[in-house]
């Protein structure tokens, strides 16, 4: 078995997974995103198709549902001329027994190349990543991270505004349940952006100050002078557990209107992982509005991001193979 | 050939004596006859060891009262793939623990007589260390109905609890304590708010970190400050099992200081880890209740030091793999800890933060004192339950090498001071070092 940090001859990033942002450094952010822009205009030609994958297998696989995120990695995949297989395993908590490492194993035995794995608990992608010979990128972990989310938010981000260095940056909403939250204050911090969280304080988590974020529980006083406005999904799901009174009081107080947005910059730029709940957390015309919203750019972003993360992935997986060829010799 | 002599007669010679109940610390002997210590001190066997007794050459080594451990999870009856009553024996042997105290939260529960009794027989058909059990506080350990605590006491329960569930109603709690005190039992506590205990981790930045729901230290004290309360209406007995936070040990003090009925204990692991040790989501230091910050194991251990904290136990909670290779949030919490249980507490000796003998009271004497068992003393007319180890020697925690079933513990490779040299139940040896 490899390392997990086995080099290749690119430099930049290195690793053999993509498990998370947390820890990466901003050379390594920036090298996926630089490969990312070459994708973005390739995805707007005509002829989409690289043979860089060719021969090799992705398994998407998908403990929790999801449509745009499968998608996104699956389009990325075949663009790249890899053979893709979606897997989706209904999972619940209660069930307990080996499931997950079992799948894990089984998989594994089929070698495939590339494991893109989403689930409902967070380090359950990690754990898994133990298990397996291939590489492996966390498409969501429970609440802990979404790596890929990140990127394509960096990537829009930096498309339109050249840079994320300086640029302070609202993250509002569910940030207790968030793992689009938490990986996106560990990569805006590292690539030199300010962040603040706004949240009623139930769904604020604990001492999350020292992950290098201002807290807010006013949206008018977190919005205030900001370039970036990215809303977090209501998780409704939640709701029973008490976390706020109901979706109207939420929308109330915390979700994005006209008049909010009025506190941040003139031409701040307002952002959504999706799926959206038009009138709970962001008005439906704000979302529309194509001089403010770069939702769309979003997903397509997305799956430019996808491409450059399985590429890289696979180059670090040649090179540890043919470094562990020679170690063999 | 010698002749067998009429009394089972062993002698240690070249000992150092442990006995912390009376403060010996001294090289010296001990004579165990058929079972019990009929004399030790200084000057025994200064002239040579008579004929007809055996001898058992210590070579230096201490000799203290084997360790009683009061919180193990046998697992016997209904998850035998995790532990045994042999297994877990061995286990104790291994550790240099003459007695444990068995959790009742097993499957069944051990909340009737038939199952005090099973415990009872399953013990004596193993002949390893002694067990004791807990009965459940509450059927099933449901927290509704109390179970029947004087039948149960007069069948062998040596304290009631609900083992991993704190007796969450304050009725019911009140009930308990009141009830218990007829018959002068002891009430032990799981101490969480079970509405605030719903997290896998300590709540706090690193909780933060991994995406894992918190679950606050207020959940743990104010379920003591609650308790505390009824122990003042009813003058119940009351202990509270691992304590884990600094609330609970300034409360606990607080309470000793006006003369509250109330002793407690903690386990190994809040004493030597923080919540930092869950790093990369390690299921093996999931705990309940969970690691915490290092400033809250900082005060538990200043509350051991100063007998705010009256006895560390094991909290022996051996899993399978099927029940720690999961996503954090759903493996089960628990450690291992009748192997590690004396290694662990030198720890705290060797750094110097604590005294031998106050240290082995710990471990011997306070928890048996606090239970009311025949255990934990070096002295004439007591159960020859010894344990001679080596207090200095060098060595590193090998789960591969646990007697236990399972090998769950946070501590794989640590290095170590302290080597279990003997274990003696009733004056047979369980176990010797390689």
């Amino acid at each position: 078995m490899t390392s997990a940090h086995s080099t290749t001859a690119l430099g930049g990033y290195r690793h053999r997974h993509l498990l998370g942002i947390e820890g990466l450094t901003a050379p390594e952010i920036l090298s996926l995103l630089d490969l990312s822009d070459g994708y973005v205009d390739l995805n707007r030609g005509s002829d989409k198709k690289k043979d860089l994958l060719v021969g090799r297998t992705v398994i998407n696989l998908f403990f929790e549902n999801s449509t745009r995120t499968r998608t996104s990695f699956e389009l990325a995949a075949k663009r790249l001329g890899a053979d893709v297989i979606n897997m989706s395993v209904a999972w619940s908590s209660i069930k307990k027994g080996e499931t997950l490492i079992d799948t894990a194993m089984t998989l594994n035995a089929m070698h495939p190349d590339v494991l893109v794995v989403r689930h409902p608990d967070s380090g359950a992608v990690q754990l898994l990543s133990e298990k397996v010979n291939c590489a492996v990128i966390n498409g969501g972990d429970g609440s802990h991270e979404h790596p890929t989310q990140a990127l394509l938010d960096a990537l829009t981000i930096r498309r339109r505004l050249g840079t994320l260095e300086g640029l302070l940056v609202a993250i509002c909403g569910d940030i207790t349940h968030s793992r689009v939250a938490r990986s996106n204050i560990h990569l805006l911090n590292t690539l030199g952006a300010r962040v603040r969280l706004i949240a009623p304080p139930t769904l604020m988590p604990g001492q999350v100050e020292r992950l290098g974020v201002e807290t807010f529980h006013d949206m008018r006083k977190g919005l205030e002078g900001c370039d970036i406005v990215m809303m977090l999904r209501l998780q409704t799901e939640r709701m029973q557990g008490s976390y706020v009174p109901s979706t109207r009081e939420y929308y109330h107080f915390f979700g994005l209107n006209q008049e909010k947005l009025q506190a941040a910059k003139p031409n701040a730029l307002i952002m959504h992982p999706g799926p959206m709940n038009r009138g709970v957390e962001i008005d439906s015309d704000l979302a529309d509005d194509i001089n403010r919203s770069v939702i769309r750019e979003q997903v397509e972003m997305g799956v430019a991001v996808r491409m450059a993360c399985l590429e890289t992935l696979n180059r670090n997986l040649i090179a540890a193979n043919a470094a562990q060829e020679q170690m063999a010799q | 050939m010698t002749r067998l002599p009429a009394k089972h007669r062993t002698a240690y010679i070249n000992a150092r004596l442990l006995d912390p109940a009376s403060g010996l610390d001294a090289p010296g002997a001990l004579l165990a006859e058929d079972g019990r210590i009929s004399d030790l001190g200084p000057q025994l066997f200064a002239d040579g060891v008579p004929e007809g007794i055996q001898t058992v050459d210590c070579a230096g080594a201490c000799l203290a009262p084997g360790l009683v451990d009061m919180r193990v999870h046998i697992r016997e009856p209904g998850e035998e793939q995790k532990e045994t009553m042999g297994s877990a024996g061995r286990a104790a042997a291994a550790g240099g623990v003459t007695s444990v105290v068995a959790l009742p939260n097993t499957d069944p529960v051990i909340d009737d007589v038939a199952g005090v009794e099973y415990i009872a027989r399953r013990a004596r058909e193993e002949k390893r260390v002694k067990v004791y059990t807990y009965a459940a506080v509450t059927k099933g350990t449901e927290g509704r109905e109390l179970t029947e605590l004087g039948m149960l006491g007069e069948y062998g329960a040596v304290a009631f609890t609900d083992g991993t569930k704190a007796v969450a109603s304050a009725q019911v709690m009140r009930r308990a304590l009141s009830y218990a005190k007829t018959f002068g039992h002891l009430i032990v506590q799981h101490p969480e708010e079970p509405s605030l205990a719903g997290g896998a981790m300590n709540g706090g930045e690193m909780a933060t970190r991994l995406g894992l729901p918190g679950i606050p230290s207020v959940a743990e004290v104010m379920m003591v400050e609650r308790d505390l309360r009824l122990v003042e209406l009813t003058g119940g007995r009351y202990h509270v099992a691992h304590v884990s936070t600094a609330a609970t040990v300034d409360v606990i003090r607080r309470a000793k200081a006006h003369g509250l009925n109330v002793t407690c204990d903690t386990a190994p692991h809040y004493l030597t880890l923080n919540e930092i040790a869950v790093g990369d989501y390690r299921t093996f230091a999931k705990v309940s209740p969970p690691l915490r910050g290092e400033d809250d194991r900082r005060a538990v251990m200043e509350g051991l030091i100063d007998g705010t904290i009256d006895a560390i136990a094991s909290d022996h909670a051996p899993h399978d793999q099927e029940s720690k290779r999961l996503p954090f949030a759903i493996a089960e919490p628990g450690i291992v800890g009748l192997e590690t249980l004396l290694p662990l507490s030198l720890q705290l000796f060797h750094s110097e933060k604590i005294g031998l003998l106050d240290l082995l009271g710990r471990i011997t004497a306070k928890p048996a004192d606090i239970l009311g068992l025949k255990a934990g003393h070096l002295t004439k007319g007591s159960p020859a339950d010894l344990l001679i180890f080596d207090l200095n020697k060098a060595g590193k925690i090998d789960p591969d090498l646990f007697e236990s079933k399972s090998k769950n513990t946070p501590f794989e490779g640590l290095p170590v001071q302290g080597r279990v040299r003997r274990t003696v139940v009733d004056g047979r040896s369980l176990f010797e070092a390689a």
